[in-house]
């Protein structure tokens, strides 16, 4: 199992920060990083590949997981990390069948993920829709930004 | 099958559709899906994965015996992207049916994104006896 963590919000400093972890990602291959490979054979990572985005209110953690059932997904979270857990099991086949093409991989998957801000725990919640997982993490009220009146 | 003896899956870089030769006119990138085939007497059965696509979003075509499956998937309008592992796009495949299916009765279903097709084999042809009046 992997923790990916973020320090720190969106200034120039993470931002440099997350530049230089993606061309580490692109020059060590560990994770399937969009743009092509020089080597051209496909990279390899962890299971499922997530996308991960930010609305100011909350986070949104995307994942393509097809064939693999809602309820054999087990979504977690505790303080700011979040867990999924699964399982993609192999279609029945009928015996004395035979395989031409096996491409899809079956099996287990457990992937951790820590947000850089703290989320209502009570408030996450997932759907999963044509293979797409999505979770939805809303911020904790102490972590909202908020405006800061001064007083004259 | 135990607990211990289950694989732990790996995530593998989607492959994209180059399109040397012919210029692609619609937008976005495509995606070779991952597919698993298995045969039985009766007929070819495909899983295709297509994460992302709605049913009205997948188009099965078949033409000289060649069957073309291509699955149109809009990426997300997003906010402010923090993290990105992998793109979203369509999935288009091609695969060549034997002359012994049955192509009338090819049937499709979705199922968790992944588009399952079965084939049937044409029945056998029955060997005729002649009498010789």
């Amino acid at each position: 199992m992997a923790v990916i963590r973020w320090l720190g919000n969106d200034d120039v400093f993470s931002r440099l920060d997350r530049m230089q972890r993606d061309m580490d990602r692109l020059a060590t291959g560990m994770f399937p990083a969009f743009g092509s490979d020089l080597s051209g054979s496909p990279r390899v990572g962890l299971y499922p590949p997530l996308n991960i985005f930010d609305d100011s209110e909350s986070f949104k953690v995307h994942a393509e997981v097809p064939g693999v059932k809602p309820s054999d997904i087990d979504i977690s979270v505790t303080g700011n990390t979040l867990t999924i857990r699964g399982e993609r099991t192999m279609p029945s086949v009928p015996e004395g069948a035979s395989w031409h093409r096996r491409e899809r991989q079956m099996g287990r998957f457990r992937r951790s993920l820590t947000l850089p801000e703290q989320i209502d725990a009570s408030k996450v919640s997932a759907r999963c829709e044509n293979g797409v997982l999505e979770i939805l993490l809303p911020r904790a009220e102490s972590a909202k930004q908020r405006k800061i009146e001064i007083k004259v | 099958m135990t607990e211990k003896e289950k694989k732990e899956m790996e995530t593998t870089e989607k492959k994209a559709i180059e399109r040397s030769g012919a210029e692609s006119t619609r937008e976005g990138v495509l995606y070779v899906p991952d597919v698993d085939i298995v045969e039985t007497d009766e007929a070819i059965t495909l899983w295709v994965d297509v994460p992302g696509a709605r049913r009205d979003q997948v188009d099965i075509d078949i033409n000289e015996n060649v069957l073309t499956l291509t699955a149109r998937v809009e990426p997300p309008a997003w906010e402010r992207p923090l993290y990105r592992e992998y793109d979203v796009g369509g999935f288009e495949r091609r695969f060549t049916l034997g002359e012994k299916v049955d192509q009338e009765k090819i049937s499709a279903k979705l199922e968790d994104g992944v588009m399952i097709l079965t084939v049937p084999k044409a029945a056998p042809h029955e060997p005729r006896k002649i009498a010789i009046a």
